[in-house]
């Protein structure tokens, strides 16, 4: 029954491969980082390798650093070998709010600055819950508000002079918004135990995924006159802001799906034997779980619906990456097209690793209390 | 072929149970099923696993629905109508074998909330409820945590708690104490004990013969479907009539 | 009596799903309705009889071919045509980098995880337009004009024009050529399957077989190949297979943005498999190497292989992106149409069935791929 720790068969098994028994000291030491590096053949041949694909990226730090021209008035000066940069500064009123009246332009750099603050305001979980919600209702209310004026001396600002930055910023934040309640619709009907709301979500969802972005943008700006009577009129915005808002509710429907199948069972039959009423449980009981449940994959799409704002352009709407590409097909300055791309995916960049940073901490946050 | 276990006469049963069927798929989980229960009667279910005890009791309050017979619950009989469920359902509190406590609400929220949402309670009012309730079950310094914070055993206490705010005139158990270390079912069942002694009526599903001895007025004993053996606990265990209780009996307390 | 009929609950979700369809078949009617009378207004005839009209407007590029004289219906063949080639290019590259992108992020090996790392986290973190836009500048602008075209080795040209690579005239009745040889293969591969079967093992005949008959076929479709050499000529090249700046930019930045998220997936796979996997190959004195492709690879293709299908539908859908750096797929032919045209009802129509239906297929060729693998690893 009992072996004697000795005799025990494994132990004999291990001494037998005398390489196994080798390299498993109870505490390992810190690899010296020459033998990481350059330790046996693969290794160093990797070393080699990585080295290589990094001085071939010299060049670009001697275009985009050394040689670039960082600031002048000149036009002339720009084009020699070297970036631009001096461009982006000359032009940054004009990539980050488009033909916005110069005048006004503090009205949607306000609104960035509203943006801004929301987002800080929203960071730590314990300030979540309705007054956060409608906080942010009363905020986008006033960002649209402040965008088009028209009121308290404010003059009008048409949605077709809207541009760069805070058409990015509010397409992303309101397809989003308005996205999520028709997502959790949506998500709830394809979780339906009667077959005609699961077939319509299954139907709305699958037809929406499977097309892609660009076709639905094409739908909404060259269909939607037609759709609607005559004298119902959208203007391109708000048209956009529709593909971009049914396009983010099919995603994130499936996501909360997710999350809904995460609940188990015995959640809604509690809630149905306290004799709460079945959508009073649905709202109260299960959806914050099933919400809660999948925040990580819910940020996830919250990056890629930003990204997805940029595709805009392809309709003629004025966001920060058609606002950039006008801004450098001024004949005045050498084709700067490179650096203005680079410039807008960086905005971009900060915007999405920012959210992704705070997705892998509230990730963090949640395993954290799961061990507790 | 089945025992039909009659109630010692009382002017309204709290539960009428009359030769209720219910099938899953082929498979028949209660087959003439006849049980009454008086107001402020206690009855013990057992029986081993798969007998329908568990599918009885959730027929009770439609978490399940049988498919032959009746069922009044106070005088109300359950029909195919969405008030009569709702009424029964408020009349009528449950606790589970795994708690069941919403895990994003605090404790105190556990009991409050149900209250506001089937009744309209203010929450003033509901709050002072759940915390008159949550000191019945000794647990009222946890009201602020989160049931992920406490031990199955004070899981379980604040399920009865927030069952009783409903105030509720019969209590069903489903294998209350099932899902518990050892060490956590005694402060369980003395719960339960104190709740008897008030008064309340209550079906308890469990394998916890101590219990079933000490408060229980009568023993059901439950196999494939049926109610094989109905008596009051000392006729019961020391006398059993039927060969089935007596190897079932056997087998759970040796 | 009426009280009691609203509180059963089998009426109440009857009428609930009726009342539901009819508000969604009402809007359907309601939206069509609308429609024929704006169509009305404006005069716009439906109909796809303008399929067969002569497109007369110009595809820079493509792989079936074309001409402006070609009617419509031609012309969305070649969108279609050029969409399947970018994306199955695209898929192909993409996960072969996208394999290397997800084992160098796994390596123990800090400068290399590091290097993936950052470059994962870049490229991620940007919308594909923006990089797509970015590369196209870059290849247009960077790149010098022809006459100073980049040469790194003979007969190999890289300027703003695009890069020329030597190529082959084909001369004959190509497209009967390949027909048959598609035939041809298809018959022995058939055969080949059916004497295995029969449990001979001949495997040389079929293969014989059919080299023979594409010789003849060669012979009788009077096919003839001829290296054709690119030479700069007054401003241009001309000669030589050319791939043009709009297509190399599509695919630099579709093949590098694809291959972050594949990379991740494969990443994800492997993390996925089991510590104790590991161990039981240290145990059993494999190499780390031996571990990774012997043992625990087979068993992450399982967990890597329906994010994979997502992430190949995606790469599809997002090469319509290409009509930003003009690249002639299926979405810009379909703006043109209908800026030529007007008929963007139908157009729109033929791009969802189009998607939808390349969606379909892939579904069922991963499911098929994950049916096998499900068996094999079992």
């Amino acid at each position: 029954m009992s072996w004697p720790l000795g005799e025990f068969p494994i132990m004999t098994m291990t001494t037998a491969i005398p390489a196994a028994a080798a390299d498993g000291p109870p505490k390992r030491r810190r690899t010296p980082i020459l033998q990481i590096l350059f330790g046996d053949l693969l290794a160093a041949g990797l070393t080699v390798m990585t080295g290589a694909l990094v001085l071939a990226l010299l060049p670009a730090l001697r275009w985009g650093v050394l040689d670039a021209v960082w600031s002048t008035a000149d036009p002339g000066r720009c084009g020699a070998g070297g970036a631009c940069w001096a461009f982006v500064a000359a032009k940054i009123r004009f990539i980050l709010f488009g033909v916005y009246p110069a005048d006004e332009q503090w009205r949607p750099l306000a609104v960035i600055g509203l943006v801004l603050a929301m987002v800080l305001v929203s960071l730590p979980p314990r300030h979540w819950g309705r007054r956060l919600l409608t906080g942010w209702a009363v905020a986008i209310g006033a960002m649209l508000a402040l965008m088009w004026g028209g009121f308290a001396g404010l003059p009008f600002v048409s949605t077709a002079n809207w541009g760069g930055l805070p058409v990015t910023l509010l397409l992303a934040i309101l397809s989003l918004g308005l996205g999520f309640p028709v997502a959790v619709t949506l998500a709830l009907g394809r979780r339906s135990r009667v077959p005609v709301p699961r077939f319509l979500s299954v139907l709305v969802i699958e037809t929406i995924r499977g097309m892609p972005l660009v076709g639905l943008l094409f739908i909404s700006s060259i269909m939607m006159p037609l759709l609607l009577p005559a004298g119902w009129s959208v203007d391109k915005l708000g048209r956009t802001l529709a593909a971009l808002t049914i396009f983010a509710a099919a995603y994130l429907a499936e996501v909360i799906r997710g999350g809904l199948q995460g609940v188990p069972g015995g959640q809604m039959e509690a809630a149905r034997a306290l004799g709460i009423p079945v959508w009073k449980a649905v709202w109260h009981v299960v959806l914050p779980q099933a919400i809660q449940k999948v925040i990580p994959p819910l940020t996830n799409t919250a990056i890629v619906m930003v990204k997805n704002t940029s595709l805009v352009l392809i309709v003629g709407v004025f966001d920060m990456l058609s606002a950039a590409r006008t801004a450098a097909s001024d004949p005045v300055w050498p084709a700067p097209y490179a650096e203005s791309y680079l410039f807008v995916g960086a905005v971009y960049f900060l915007i999405c690793f920012a959210i992704s940073l705070y997705a892998r901490w509230l990730e963090g946050r949640v395993q954290e209390k799961d061990l507790r | 072929m089945t025992t039909s276990a009659t109630a010692p006469a009382a002017t309204s049963p709290a539960i009428l149970i009359e030769a209720v069927d219910k099938w899953y798929g082929t498979f028949q989980v209660l087959d003439q099923v006849s049980l009454t229960v008086a107001t402020g009667e206690r009855i013990v279910v057992c029986g081993p696993s798969g007998s329908g005890k568990s599918t009885l009791i959730r027929c009770i309050n439609r978490l399940e629905e049988h498919q032959a017979g009746r069922i009044a619950v106070n005088g109300v009989e359950l029909t195919d109508s969405v008030r009569n469920i709702d009424a029964v359902r408020r009349g009528v509190g449950m606790v589970f074998q795994h708690f069941n406590l919403f895990p994003h609400l605090s404790i105190l929220d556990n009991c409050a909330l149900p209250q506001m949402l089937a009744r309209g309670t203010p929450r003033r009012e509901a709050e002072d409820r759940a915390m008159q309730l949550l000191r019945r079950v000794r647990i009222a310094e946890q009201a602020a945590k989160f049931p992920g914070q406490l031990s199955g055993g004070q899981q379980q206490r604040v399920a009865i708690a927030r069952a009783l705010c409903m105030e509720p005139q019969v209590m069903l158990f489903d294998e209350p104490t099932s899902a518990l270390d050892p060490e956590m079912v005694k402060e369980v069942l003395e719960t339960m004990v104190s709740l008897a002694e008030d008064g309340m009526t209550m079906i308890v599903v469990t394998h916890e013969m101590g219990f079933a001895r000490r408060v229980a007025d009568r023993v059901v004993f439950m196999d494939t479907g049926r109610i094989v053996e109905c008596a009051g606990p000392d006729e019961f265990f020391d006398s059993p009539r039927h060969e089935r209780t007596r190897s079932f009996l056997h087998q759970i307390l040796h | 009596m009426l009280a009691a009929l609203w509180d059963s609950p089998r009426l109440r979700a009857w009428a609930g799903q009726a009342l539901l369809l009819f508000l969604f078949v009402g809007t359907l009617v309601w939206l069509a309705a609308n429609t024929v009378e704006n169509l009305a207004v404006r005069s716009i005839r439906v109909g796809f009889d303008f399929l067969a009209r002569p497109a007369n407007f110009p595809i820079s590029e493509s792989v079936v071919p074309y001409s402006p004289m070609d009617s419509f219906a031609w012309a969305y063949v070649v969108g279609i045509g050029n969409t399947l080639m970018i994306s199955a290019m695209a898929i192909l590259s993409a996960t072969l980098l996208g394999l290397l992108v997800g084992l160098a992020r796994r390596a123990r090996h800090p400068m290399l995880s590091g290097v993936a790392g950052v470059f994962v986290t870049a490229v991620r973190n940007t919308p594909l337009i923006v990089q797509l836009l970015f590369w196209y500048a870059l290849v247009t602008t960077a790149l010098p004009a022809p006459r100073n075209a980049l040469h790194p080795l003979p007969y190999i040209y890289l300027s703003q024009r695009g890069l020329y690579l030597p190529g082959i005239d084909w001369s004959g009745n190509g497209w009967g050529f390949a027909a048959g040889t598609a035939g041809i293969l298809v018959a022995a591969a058939m055969l080949a399957r059916r004497l295995r079967r029969q449990g001979r093992t001949a495997p040389a005949l079929p293969a014989v077989g059919a080299a023979a008959a594409v010789l003849a076929l060669a012979w009788i479709t009077g096919i003839g190949a001829a290296a054709s050499l690119p030479e700069l000529r007054g401003f241009n090249f001309s000669g030589g297979m050319r791939l043009s700046p709009e297509f190399a930019a599509l695919m630099v930045g579709l093949v590098l943005y694809t291959s972050v998220f594949i990379g991740e997936i494969i990443r994800g796979g492997i993390d996925a498999v089991g510590r104790g996997q590991w161990e039981a190959g240290r145990a059993l004195g494999l190499s780390e190497r031996q571990t990774l492709m012997r043992i625990v690879m087979p068993q992450a293709l399982r967990v890597i292989i329906p994010p994979l299908t997502t992430q190949y539908l995606s790469t599809v859908k997002n090469s319509t992106l290409a009509l930003a750096v003009g690249f002639p797929e299926l979405g810009l032919v379909i703006g043109t149409v209908i800026n030529q045209t007007g008929q963007a009802l139908e157009s729109i129509a033929i791009l969802l069935a189009v998607y939808l239906t390349i969606g379909a297929a892939v579904s069922l060729l991963m499911n098929w791929c994950n049916a096998r693998t499900a068996l094999v690893t079992r």
